[in-house]
């Protein structure tokens, strides 16, 4: 079923949590809400599930307006940070939860209830812990009933906010794919909620990056990468280097320094700021003319597949920390000792108007 | 092989012995003089005393008022505790203090405030009286007082577990569609059941304990109107000091049953639960 939320707006007294916000999120797809905290990405998740109600705007779930239905009627699966597991019923009964209170009319008999429950249990692939209670389980199994009982009911879209946010490193990474896997199973509308990058690239089909309650770029995980929209998608998704400065010619002037770009729309004498990964710039030992950025090599790691070589800017960048990925025979052809002074020069630049 | 648990805080053998020791002290010696009083009388001398119309009639009322004065405070104090915690409004504060005045109050003021109020020449009980419902000087003022001294027990238990209690439970219960009252029955009220039952449990014991702010209202009319303390205390009176420890032997031992119901039950609903495994 496809969701769809126009002019969404939303405040918390002075603070607008999301201002104006329209998405479409397609039948089927796996859609991550990506942001730094505070950036609204859960409150448009909760208003989506209507837990929350939005100041204006509205709200469409398979083409109809739910802005006034109950979070009771709208039939979407909600999963919660803190799993929200009832703590007083065991495994089984926390996942029957959704059928046992359908009306009389509606409600399956106590033997398809356990067919059920068992069947979902065994998607989750936790079946063996049916009897248990919720305090009995690992944060990672929680998650997983949590899911198995939002999915009884049939719900026609899935929205989870930061599901494994309360999870280790390794663990997460474990549930990760497993709901990828999940997904291309069911192929239910889902919509999940977090604040890790990798996560959102990892996992979903499409990324929406927020910030501030504004939308910022929204796209498949590899365009958003590769061709960030703004300024805060840059510097968001990935490591990055930052240069502020203004436009001279076809170069970017940072001080007394220049570097090369080839952003025709900018005017001559525009503020800007040129973002660069650290994999796209390069270093040279040569000082002479005023081409790249002068820096002091602060320390090399080379014990990667990939060297990294970190550096303070000097000159017109004083006071900032560049990042430079290199291959191991650059590092060693370049011969770099800490404290040495060299040029960044970048080979691909990404200029925004500030 | 036995290696003891390693514990931040010892004192097993310290609070163990203090705890004994206390309790002998406190509570055990002074109520086994009161059975080694009672002992005096013959068994069915005992029995004679202890089942005297007019002391059975004030058993009826004593249990009776409290269990029913326990239930009422488990009722609306619950509904305090909700209001308390789940919303804020002007004056929350100054609410939150007064409920803890009951506890405060010297029951004997409490019970002339509250006799004061119902008299049938008082503001409520001049207002009630028409109406054909008569407070003071009846059950229903015993009942009344004891509604009055046992709030604090019900919202002082709940309050700290409704904080806790997170809201995320229902609406995941919402969002998996079940109704409102669905939620509370098999979310909300299951956790605060433990609690509910401990506040219950102390406004009984509360209840039936009461004396001050109780005989002021109750008018204490034999047969009627009597509560079993009062009993104990006319036979003090009369210098009938067996007759009056007979009679608190059987309130004890009521009470102790009772109590031990109320915390298997509480101890059962924990289990049943899943706090206790």
């Amino acid at each position: 079923m496809s969701i769809q939320v126009q002019n969404i707006h939303k405040a918390f007294g002075d603070f607008v949590a999301l201002g104006d916000v329209s998405l479409d999120f397609p039948t089927g797809e796996l859609v991550a809400l990506l942001g730094p905290s505070g950036c609204g990405k859960t409150t448009l998740l909760r208003i989506i599930a209507g837990l929350e109600s939005a100041d204006g705007g509205r709200v469409l779930l398979d083409g109809e307006d739910a802005s006034d239905t109950h979070v009771r009627e709208r039939h979407v699966g909600f999963v919660f940070q803190h799993y929200a597991l009832f703590r007083h019923m065991s495994v089984f009964d926390n996942v029957a939860f959704g059928l046992r209170m359908k009306p009389r009319s509606q409600r399956p008999s106590e033997k398809a209830i356990r067919t059920k429950v068992h069947d979902l249990l065994k998607l989750v692939q936790l079946d063996w812990l049916a009897d248990r209670f919720p305090a009995q389980l690992s944060g990672g199994q929680r998650q997983r009933i949590a899911l198995a009982r939002a999915l009884a009911v049939e719900p026609r879209v899935l929205l989870l906010d930061e599901p494994f946010g309360a999870l280790d490193a390794k663990v997460r990474k474990e549930l990760r794919r497993w709901l990828r896997r999940l997904h291309d199973e069911l192929h239910i509308t889902s919509i999940f909620v977090t604040h890790d990058q990798e996560e959102a690239l990892e996992v979903a089909d499409r990324v929406v990056l927020m910030d501030h309650g504004k939308v910022e770029q929204i796209g498949t995980p590899e365009e958003v990468y590769r061709h960030p929209a703004t300024p805060f998608v840059y510097g968001f998704l990935g490591a990055v280097n930052h240069f502020s400065g203004h436009v001279d010619g076809q170069s970017v002037r940072v001080g007394d320094e220049v570097l090369r770009h080839a952003a025709p729309d900018l005017k001559h004498g525009d503020e800007v700021i040129a973002f660069a990964r650290p994999h796209e710039l390069d270093i040279v030992t040569d000082l002479a003319g005023t081409d790249g950025v002068p820096a002091r090599v602060a320390r090399v790691l080379s014990f990667g597949v990939t060297a990294r070589v970190e550096l303070d800017g000097l000159n017109g960048a004083t006071g900032q920390h560049f990042e430079v990925e290199l291959t191991r025979e650059r590092v060693e052809a370049l011969a770099l000792q800490e404290g040495q002074t060299v040029r960044l020069h970048p080979q691909r630049l990404r200029v925004f108007a500030r | 092989m036995s290696r003891r648990a390693f514990q931040v805080l010892p004192g097993f053998n310290l609070t163990l012995g203090y705890t004994l020791f206390y309790l002998c002290i406190i509570v055990l010696i002074p109520l086994s003089a009161v059975f080694l009083k009672t002992s005096q009388l013959g068994l069915s001398q005992f029995w004679d005393v202890v089942t005297t119309p007019r002391v059975v009639a004030s058993y009826k009322l004593s249990f009776g008022a409290s269990l029913l004065a326990a239930a009422i405070n488990a009722v609306f104090g619950l509904g305090l505790a909700w209001a308390l915690v789940r919303y804020s409004f002007p004056g929350k504060k100054l609410v939150d203090a007064l409920i803890d005045l009951p506890f405060a109050l010297p029951t004997a003021v409490a019970g002339i405030a509250l006799t004061a109020l119902y008299a049938p020449n008082g503001w409520l009980g001049s207002a009630l009286e028409p109406l054909g419902i008569k407070v003071a000087f009846t059950p229903l003022g015993v009942l009344v007082s004891l509604v009055f001294i046992g709030l604090p027990f019900v919202v002082r238990t709940v309050q700290p577990i409704l904080e806790d209690l997170d809201t995320e439970l229902e609406e995941a219960a919402a969002s998996l569609g079940a109704r409102r009252w669905q939620t509370f029955r098999h979310v909300t009220l299951p956790i605060l059941l433990p609690a509910l039952l401990t506040g219950f449990a102390l406004a009984f014991a509360r209840a039936v304990g009461e004396y001050g702010s109780v005989i002021f209202i109750a008018g204490n009319i034999p047969m009627v109107s009597e509560i079993t303390p009062l009993m104990i205390i006319t036979k003090l009176e009369q210098y009938d000091y067996t007759g009056a420890t007979a009679i608190a032997v059987v309130m004890l031992l009521f009470s102790f049953v009772l109590l031990l119901a109320i915390n298997g039950l509480q101890a059962w609903t924990e289990k049943a639960t899943g706090r206790n495994r």
